[in-house]
């Protein structure tokens, strides 16, 4: 029980401490009345006697301290005696407190926000068991190897991959051709799905939450049909029902039996929010068909096995296989294995990375701005340093006052700045546009939790740690007893100006650094968005169709015909086409090998081929160079014809005219060129374009594009009861228009929202380093006033004193504007993933931020420079 | 007045520790046991006893009351607790095997 008793002496000694203070001068007081007797008791007089008694006792004062250091709380209580004047402090200057917190909540939250997503997707590990050994793999020309991130492969092939390997555990592959259609009692809908092979989710290490996952014999072309729900169309559809395995639901026309729920936590990056997966079975020409690539290829790595050892042992099978497969693969060929984690991440890691240096060159100049603030103040306080020095206060006491101001603003900063950061988070998760986080689905729900709490700890321990060295490094006995000294102003005020002004270059060279790195972004969104895709985008409608299957159809391509006759028909409506895959669709179109027919069997590469309606490019809008578009009986025919775009002519038919020549698509007979088209965007709008083919239209479900001569947003209600006309019972997405479709694109959202953001991260610092020169040089002229004063007394005229301020400042503005320069450079080098279209040393970007924060910071430093030069040098000197 | 030789913290715990171990007392009889059993050599100021007392309290080795004293005044007297006598123990032990070595060295050859 010894601790209690102690705990309650400490607690006594802290809240009852006048109490105690009491007793103990009773205690002495007591010590001191009984040596007194004792010295009469032994004779002498009673002045002596006192004053015999007060030589043996000693210094009173100096014991009661040393008692009062003994209770053990003397800590504490010097605690709270700095905290209630750092408050009083901080309440006696508004402004200053106000100007610091604001600064340190904003570098703060922006790091924080920043950095909740920089977690979510770069340092968090993705949802599989032990994902380091996970990879992609897929075959691939040598010369492409280095280049090439991703590749598909086709079902043939990864039967005889999953056999034969050595390297790997498991293998796995899912179809990248997504989305089933839905039988439910109010029709037939659109869903998003994808197709995988057994055991695809154990590669992943994935565990079913509810069944279990395919097995091998539910794969394959006679394999029965079985489904798999994920977790949120388990809760959705199906009421989180226990018993919801051995259920049955009609996908593509068949009735499916569910065998399994994924896990909630479950994502699949190339998944966009599939609700339901199914087995690769059943007749599907790709899949019958070696030469049809559409599968992705996912792998665990073996115990112990590496990449190296994983490539050398596919490429092996990649050559046996050729060599039973000549008409199906390309020569010569090997495998490539990528991290999964890169393939899934590749995209964002450089934007975010770039984004959170961002926030923290501005943490940088918040701490550079708060730490001018206090050395300003610092200044002020030289004489009340130097009298709590010579009042006894130790180095240590002074420093834990510098320590406990900074605590009182480091607190109340940072609590806005979480309050900031978890708002900040919210609307960037707002930003994300659906396309976004279907591919990125571990960037929702990002907000506040432990590790960001931890992070945002981090910073403001460090930003602690800065704003009291700051103050204390000033500290010097000599120092502190030349603060006492009458009206001195920091003797050594020299060397800390010049460090003032180190500081304000740092601030403008970060700034500057910024300004550009939002310029740049800026111009790359702009540039993106103006990407000639190939056709003219304005008003022009999307719908895609698709007849329920297993429902009775005509020849493929005479439903799309008909529905293109009609619209073509409408009011409102210049021209209709129809396609596989309309641009921007966001789909994969399957590859075929191209080859110009007599040329040599070697070095054949493999292009998206596309099946187009006649008068699709005029409904576009597309140039067409050379040539002419299908006519309809080609198209039901579906005669050898082919349309290339220009990027082929150049390839294969350089410097002749390819009309009427003959190239092969896939497989023999080669087919006829009949047009050559100008290139068309059909993927996303930062990649190149590539060759393309397009061949007369023969698939059951289409794209249309319908191309309206006014707005095109009018159109929608009478687009989507016209194909219903035609043929009932049709499933209709859409319909959008072009330029919504552009705008939603991922990579346009991307570089929208960091252009953004960069141009936020711009602004503050701009004002912040602004401000900051306003300050150093505001507080310059302040401390020179009595030198102003003696010039313009000795005669100086006003212009020399503008002459001095602005010149100080401008060669601060200067220096930092250089230093800013060449950082601006290295950084722009190091974004240059990020940038489209622009190059990292534009000049116009760097000159005008250059200009823009020049002609700002000499701005700021006018006003001050009026003041003083407007200052009545008798009034100054008579202050002094 | 006069500090006490060469009396280091450590043993004025001690000396403080073994006084109370006999009766409780307040500060000044402490003070004044400590003279007399010392026959006049050790005399311990209030500026060193005081703090010890404090220390000593803090530690938990001896409690304090405040009662009425000899001559009917209120006086804090302190008494010895049972780790106090423990630590009492243990630190007469040490500093008997200490002394008895100083003295082999300097009172031998």
């Amino acid at each position: 029980m010894r601790w209690l008793a102690k705990l309650r002496l400490r607690v006594r000694s802290l809240f009852l401490k006048t109490r105690v203070e009491q007793e103990l001068d009773e205690e002495l007081r007591y010590h001191l009345e009984r040596e007194i007797e004792e010295g009469l008791a032994a004779g002498l007089p009673p002045d002596e006697a006192r004053l015999a008694a007060r030589r043996s006792v000693g210094a009173v004062d100096q014991s009661m301290e040393e008692c009062r250091d003994m209770r053990g709380v003397t800590f504490v209580e010097h605690r709270v005696q700095d905290l209630r004047f750092a408050f009083r402090q901080l309440r006696k200057h508004p402004a200053f407190a106000t100007t610091a917190i604001v600064m340190l909540a904003l570098g703060l939250s922006a790091n924080v926000a920043i950095f909740g997503f920089v977690d979510a997707a770069l340092v968090r590990p993705l949802p599989y068991a032990d994902a380091t050994r996970l990879v992609t793999v897929f075959a691939t020309r040598p010369d492409k190897v280095q280049a090439q991130t991703r590749g598909f492969i086709s079902y043939q092939d990864f039967l005889d991959w999953r056999e034969r390997n050595r390297a790997f555990r498991s293998i796995g592959a899912y179809d990248v051709r997504s989305g089933f259609i839905l039988t439910t009692p109010e029709g037939p809908q659109s869903v998003p799905g994808l197709s995988v092979t057994a055991g695809f989710f154990r590669t992943l290490g994935v565990t079913p939450a509810v069944g279990r996952e395919f097995e091998r014999d539910e794969e394959g072309p006679t394999a029965p049909p079985t489904v798999m729900l994920s977790n949120a169309t388990w809760q959705t559809r199906f009421g989180a029902r226990p018993d919801v395995v051995g259920q049955t639901l009609t996908l593509q026309g068949e009735p499916h039996v569910v065998i399994g729920v994924l896990p909630r936590d479950f994502h699949f990056t190339m998944a966009e929010h599939a609700e339901f997966w199914t087995a690769i079975r059943g007749r599907q020409y790709c899949w019958e068909h070696r030469g049809c690539r559409s599968l992705e290829a996912v792998a665990r790595l073996a115990e112990g096995v590496s990449a190296e050892t994983a490539i050398a042992n596919l490429a092996s099978i990649v050559r046996e296989v050729r060599s039973e497969h000549p008409d199906s693969h390309r020569d010569p060929e090997t495998a490539k294995v990528v991290a999964l984690r890169d393939v899934m991440l590749g995209d964002i890691r450089p934007v975010l990375l770039a984004l959170l240096s961002g926030a923290g060159l501005l943490l940088l100049i918040a701490c550079i701005n708060m730490v001018s603030l206090l050395l300003a103040r610092s200044d002020s306080r030289g004489r009340e340093m130097g009298l709590r020095s010579a009042l006894g206060a130790s180095g240590m006491r002074l420093v834990s006052q510098f320590a406990t101001e900074a605590l009182v603003l480091v607190a109340i900063g940072s609590a806005f700045g979480l309050a900031l950061a978890a708002s900040g988070m919210r609307s960037l998760g707002s930003l994300l546009t659906p396309d976004m986080i279907s591919r990125m689905p571990y960037l929702q729900g990002v907000g506040l939790d432990l590790r960001l709490m931890a992070f945002a700890g981090v910073i403001a321990l460090l930003a602690l740690l800065v704003l009291t060295l700051a103050p204390a490094a000033r500290l010097s006995t000599s120092e502190r007893l030349a603060g006492l000294r009458e009206g001195s102003r920091g003797a050594s005020g020299t060397t800390w100006r010049r460090f003032g002004a180190y500081l304000v270059m740092a601030e403008f060279g970060i700034a500057l650094v910024l300004l550009v790195s939002a310029g740049l972004l800026g111009q790359s969104f702009h540039r993106l968005l103006q990407v000639d895709i190939g056709i003219n985008a304005q008003h022009l409608v999307l719908v895609g169709v698709q007849p329920v299957p297993g429902e009775a159809s005509e020849q493929p391509g005479v439903l799309a015909r008909k529905v293109a006759e009609r619209m073509a028909s409408l009011p409102g409506v210049q021209a209709a086409g129809y396609a596989d895959l309309v641009p921007l669709s966001g789909g994969l179109a399957p590859s075929s090998v191209f080859r110009r027919d007599g040329s040599p069997d070697e070095h054949l590469d493999d292009f998206p081929v596309r099946r187009v309606g006649a008068g699709y490019f005029a409904a576009l809008q597309a140039k067409l160079l050379r040539g002419r578009e299908f006519t309809e009986e080609e198209v039901a025919s579906t005669r050898n014809v082919v349309i290339i775009n220009d990027t082929t002519a150049q390839r294969y038919f350089r410097g002749e005219d390819p009309i009427g020549k003959a190239i092969v698509i896939g497989a023999p007979p080669a087919r006829e060129i009949v047009g050559v088209v100008a290139d068309l965007k059909d993927g996303p709008l930062e990649t190149p374009v590539l060759p393309a083919a397009y061949v007369p239209f023969d698939q059951p479900g289409f794209g249309l594009v319908v191309r309206a001569s006014g707005d095109e947003r009018a159109l929608f209600p009478s687009l989507a009861r016209a194909i219903r006309d035609v043929q009932p019972g049709l499933l209709i997405q859409g319909p959008t228009s072009m330029t919504e479709r552009i705008d939603r694109q991922p990579s346009a959202s991307l570089h929208r929202s960091s252009a953004w953001l960069a141009g936020g991260f711009a602004a503050v610092a701009f004002v912040l380093s602004v401000v900051g020169l306003y300050g150093v040089v505001a507080y310059s002229v302040g401390q020179r006033n009595r030198e102003i004063a003696v010039r313009m007394a000795l005669g100086a005229q006003r212009r020399s004193v503008y002459q001095l301020v602005l010149g100080e400042a401008a060669w601060l503005v200067g220096m930092g504007t250089a230093l800013g320069m060449i950082c601006s450079l290295a950084a722009a080098y190091l974004m240059r993933r990020l940038l489209f279209g622009v190059q990292s040393w534009d000049a116009a970007t760097l000159a005008c931020a250059a200009a823009v924060l020049i002609v700002s910071a000499l701005l700021a430093s006018y006003i001050p420079a009026r003041r003083a030069a407007s200052v009545d040098p008798i009034e100054a000197l008579r202050a002094e | 007045m006069s500090k006490p030789t060469d009396l280091v913290q450590g043993t004025l715990n001690l000396l403080i520790l073994k006084v109370l171990a006999l009766e409780p007392m307040h500060g000044w009889a402490i003070a004044r046991r400590i003279r007399q059993m010392s026959e006049n050599v050790l005399r311990v100021g209030q500026s060193a006893l005081y703090p010890a007392l404090h220390k000593l309290e803090q530690q938990g080795w001896i409690e304090a009351e405040w009662k009425a004293s000899e001559n009917n005044r209120r006086a804090k007297y302190y008494a010895l607790t049972r780790a106090g006598r423990k630590v009492l123990a243990n630190e007469a032990e040490q500093w008997e095997r200490l002394s008895a070595a100083i003295s082999l060295i300097v009172s031998g050859a």
